[in-house]
């Protein structure tokens, strides 16, 4: 039948058209402010495609969102909002760099799994908490988990401050056995800080895409995302799959973390508010549908926007804020998603509307 | 006028759905100061008819008119304009307000925006005291008795100015004494000039406070009648029809032992009430035990307790001798069970997920569907085609979602997957609801097979013509017991609809016999 297939063309066609509605009022706003969105966005391209560097510092950029995007969306497959991949990520963050420095003497085939293993745990064991509480207290996962991010944002600074340093804001660099950093993929990509880390995030969304379509595990995820009570009656149980889809999903955040902890900044420090990345990639997850491969997509589109942001004040004159704005705006018209599928479904609807009254 | 003589009428009300006709050119005149009964089967219409009054649905075609005047209901709202006024069976309260706040909610009396409390309890004083519904407007809903919450409901309807109350179903939920308490309340109504329409399907309750009954039957105007000459059993008639039963072929059930047996089970529902109450039952195999029962007495926490899906408070089940209480659904499966869930949109379906993925929906976890985790969906696909082409199911093939598929067939994609594992206990709980003719007598025929290759198999069903049809023994279910076992071949609708409704045997059978009328069965009762 058409069901499935219009399904999936119908989610490409909504994402395409929600980055062009953001794009256009993006343009919008520059116009209006004074600023030329045509030199604006050939900046945003010239910036996130333009040569092998900027395209590597893109893919660099997109590397944790996608894995914050596959936490997200093995959540929201097994019915369970998390909001909580801020905290999940950041103590990911935390615990592979807390691991490196703690072990600076091991080789690299066993630090580095070690690291990118505890970044994943620190993720989990905070998303488990929520879990629990749901499946046991049926307590909402939005709350808690939104509560928990603060709480892992302080207790991270807490640690870095406290534990890790004497009283300083960012811990020292992690040793080279621990680095995710490539010198092959830098030197591929012109010199940027492209690192092994996308290769983890696409092997991760191969691995997620198998377990959720092609494993039982997966299959009961699914099915009690979708309907639990005839989960229930065909003998899953939801309170493990509750908890088992948060577990899967903050290892995946996580990891996301890791990424920048032992790729891209290759230490950690303290931050005044949540870095953002859990969020983003929400947005990432809702873009690409829910997809692994439409979250590669999107996370590479998101991660063009961050890098090739980074060169619309200079290139263009647009201010960084408007550039933040515009990225912005095209996050709003993808949670606004559904306005564009209304809209869609309401053109053919009044199609056979006038046909049916005329017969 | 003379039509003023009605306060509401309704006149060939027709409602489609689909290709499903709910309500076919019915007429419903109710006379001002009357209770009027709105009497039909399960299904029959009723509750379509009277969403259609209040507004929640638009009829098809046909007309209403309010005290003689066409008027046009799109919604509640504008019904509550026209003083009618709806007592939901389930209530529409909000559990954490107190008992006034409920009753002004969406109509609250405001002075610059501010909610004017005083004068709310000064006036819900006045009508509780008109018509004598005792409640306490400062306590809290949650922490009052459901009867008193019907009466807040009432109130409720009252405070905007009904003066037409549609009742649905409103005895379902109370205990005997709440039920006293309403009929004088509804008694009460009528006096000071309110009209009240009541639809239910108990007839001792309509013989006590109805003037007149409407009765419709699988969405058809049958006869409006006057309660006071008309009996119970001729009310029943009227209900159920006269049709000539069709009869599925069977021969002689061959009972052999004992596969399930429930012992005093009590299973209580979300108010923390006994559904099921100190309830025994035994099934054997080879024979098909029917269950009948109105709805509401407890015949879905009886099988969601077999099935694992509700709690057990007390007793014993035992499935081939081994205790299932409280067991998890997957181990029950296990031990030999089939279900046929009552809801199978709620339970027994993914909708979402494909055809072949839900007739994999038990058996998913075992080879060859799946090997070490990992799904074979190969053998699923394969798996299914197979079910799909034993079974009849009509559909473009295995991958589509199962919600592509019509009722019937969707059925019949359950029954195909619960047949196939052979249980040793098929549990069919209203297998037929909504189902085509044709649908219904492939499902009777599979059961009877079941039941033919030894297997027990325990039907429960609100339509006593597929109880008295598939059935080898028949238990009627009534206030979470089971009041009677009666044999199919020694009964029939009427003394089934008697005992059904909490007449003893002893008595069903004296009205049977002519030596006692259903009058004199219902004031034994008292």
């Amino acid at each position: 039948m058409t069901n499935s297939m219009n399904g999936k063309l119908k989610g490409v066609i909504v994402a395409l058209l929600s980055v062009i509605l953001g794009l256009v009022m993006g343009a919008v706003i520059m116009l209006v402010s004074g600023h030329d969105p045509i030199a604006g966005y050939s900046a945003m391209i010239q910036g996130s495609f333009g040569d092998l560097s900027y395209f590597g510092e893109t893919l660099r950029q997109s590397t944790p969102l996608i894995l914050t995007a596959l936490a997200f969306a093995v959540a929201s497959t097994a019915g369970f909002f998390n909001i909580g991949i801020e905290g999940q990520s950041l103590l990911g963050w935390l615990g592979a760099v807390w691991c490196a420095l703690a072990f600076p003497d091991l080789p690299k085939f066993i630090l580095l799994p070690a690291c990118l293993i505890v970044g994943a745990l620190f993720g989990a064991f905070w998303a488990g908490i929520a879990g629990m509480l749901k499946a046991f207290f049926n307590t909402s996962e939005v709350i808690i988990t939104i509560m928990l991010n603060y709480i892992a944002l302080y207790l991270s600074n807490f640690v870095i401050r406290d534990i890790i340093t004497d009283g300083k804001d960012a811990t020292p660099i992690i040793p080279d056995a621990a680095s995710l950093r490539s010198p092959g993929l830098e030197q591929l990509t012109d010199y940027s800080r492209l690192h092994y880390g996308i290769i983890i995030a696409v092997l991760m969304c191969v691995i997620v895409w198998i377990l959720m379509q092609k494993t039982t595990t997966g299959y009961e995820l699914r099915a009690v995302g979708m309907n639990p009570f005839a989960s229930q009656y065909a003998g899953m149980s939801t309170k493990r799959n509750i908890i088992l889809a948060m577990v899967i999903s903050g290892a995946l955040a996580g990891l996301g973390g890791t990424m920048e902890g032992l790729g891209t900044f290759k230490n950690i420090f303290t931050q005044n508010s949540l870095p953002g990345l859990g969020f983003n990639g929400m947005a990432v997850s809702l873009l690409g549908g829910g997809n692994p491969f439409g979250i590669i997509a999107a996370g590479v589109l998101f991660g063009a926007l961050k890098t090739g942001g980074l060169l619309m004040p200079t290139e263009a004159g647009v201010p960084e804020e408007l550039v933040d704005i515009v990225i912005a705006l095209i996050i709003f018209f993808v949670g606004a998603s559904y306005l564009i599928t209304y809209l869609l479904d309401k053109l053919p609807a009044k199609k056979n509307a006038l046909k049916e009254g005329g017969e | 006028m003379a039509e003023a003589d009605y306060v509401i009428e309704m006149l060939g009300i027709t409602k489609k759905f689909g290709d499903f006709v709910a309500n076919d050119n019915i007429n419903l005149q109710v006379k001002k100061g009357e209770i009027h009964a709105l009497l039909g089967e399960n299904g029959a219409g009723k509750s379509t008819l009277m969403n259609v009054l209040f507004g929640l649905l638009e009829p098809t075609s046909g007309e209403i008119r309010v005290n003689g005047q066409k008027v046009n209901i799109t919604d509640p709202n504008t019904a509550n304009k026209l003083g009618i006024g709806m007592v939901h069976q389930h209530f529409m309260l909000v559990d954490k307000f107190t008992v006034t706040e409920n009753i002004i909610l969406g109509s609250e009396p405001n002075k610059f925006g501010f909610i004017n409390k005083k004068e709310a309890t000064k006036e819900i004083k006045n009508i509780s005291e008109k018509y004598q519904l005792k409640v306490d407007p400062s306590v809290v809903v949650r922490d009052i008795t459901v009867g008193m919450q019907q009466r807040v409901e009432i109130l409720k309807t009252l405070y905007r100015g009904a003066d037409i109350l549609i009742f649905d179903e409103p005895t379902a939920v109370l205990t005997p004494q709440e039920i006293e308490e309403l009929m004088s309340i509804m008694k009460s109504l009528v006096k000071e000039g309110k009209s009240i329409i009541v639809i239910t399907h108990k007839l001792d309750e309509i013989k006590e406070v109805a003037d007149r009954c409407t009765v419709i039957r699988r969405g058809k105007y049958i006869e409006t009648v006057d309660v006071a000459t008309t009996t119970q059993q001729g009310l029943a008639n009227l209900m159920v029809g006269r049709n000539v039963l069709f009869t599925t072929e069977k021969k002689a059930a061959e009972p052999k032992e004992i596969v399930l047996a429930v012992e005093d089970l009590v299973v209580k529902e979300s108010r923390g009430l006994n559904a099921v109450n100190q309830l025994s039952l035994e099934v054997r195999a080879g024979e098909v035990l029917g269950i009948a029962g109105i709805d509401g007495n407890g015949q879905s926490e009886l099988i969601q307790a077999i099935t694992g899906l509700a709690k057990v408070s007390a007793g014993t089940i035992k499935l081939n001798g081994q205790m299932i209480n409280n067991l998890p659904p997957r181990k029950i499966t296990q031990a030999g069970l089939g279900h046929i869930p009552e809801d199978r949109h709620k339970f027994g379906l993914i909708l979402p997920m494909s055809l072949a993925e839900n007739i994999a929906l038990q058996t998913y976890y075992q080879k060859p569907l799946s090997n070490h985790g990992f799904l074979n969906y190969k053998e699923i696909n394969q798996f299914a085609r197979e079910r799909i082409e034993e079974f009849d199911v009509r559909t473009a093939n295995e991958l589509v979602p199962a919600s592509a598929l019509s009722g019937g067939n969707q059925q019949k994609a359950i029954i195909a997957r619960e047949i196939y594992r052979n249980p040793d206990l098929l549990i069919a709980a209203q297998p037929t609801r909504g189902l085509d003719v044709g649908a219904i007598e492939f499902i009777h025929k599979r059961l009877i097979e079941q039941r033919d290759n030894g297997k027990a198999v325990l039907l429960m069903s609100f339509e006593l013509e597929e109880i008295l049809n598939v059935s080898d023994r028949i238990a009627v279910m009534y206030e979470g017991k089971i009041v009677a076992v009666v044999d199919p071949k020694e009964t029939n609708e009427q003394e089934l609809g008697l005992l059904m409704a909490g007449a003893s045997l002893a008595q069903a059978h004296a009205v049977e016999e002519g030596k006692a009328t259903a009058e004199e069965v219902t004031t034994l009762d008292k």
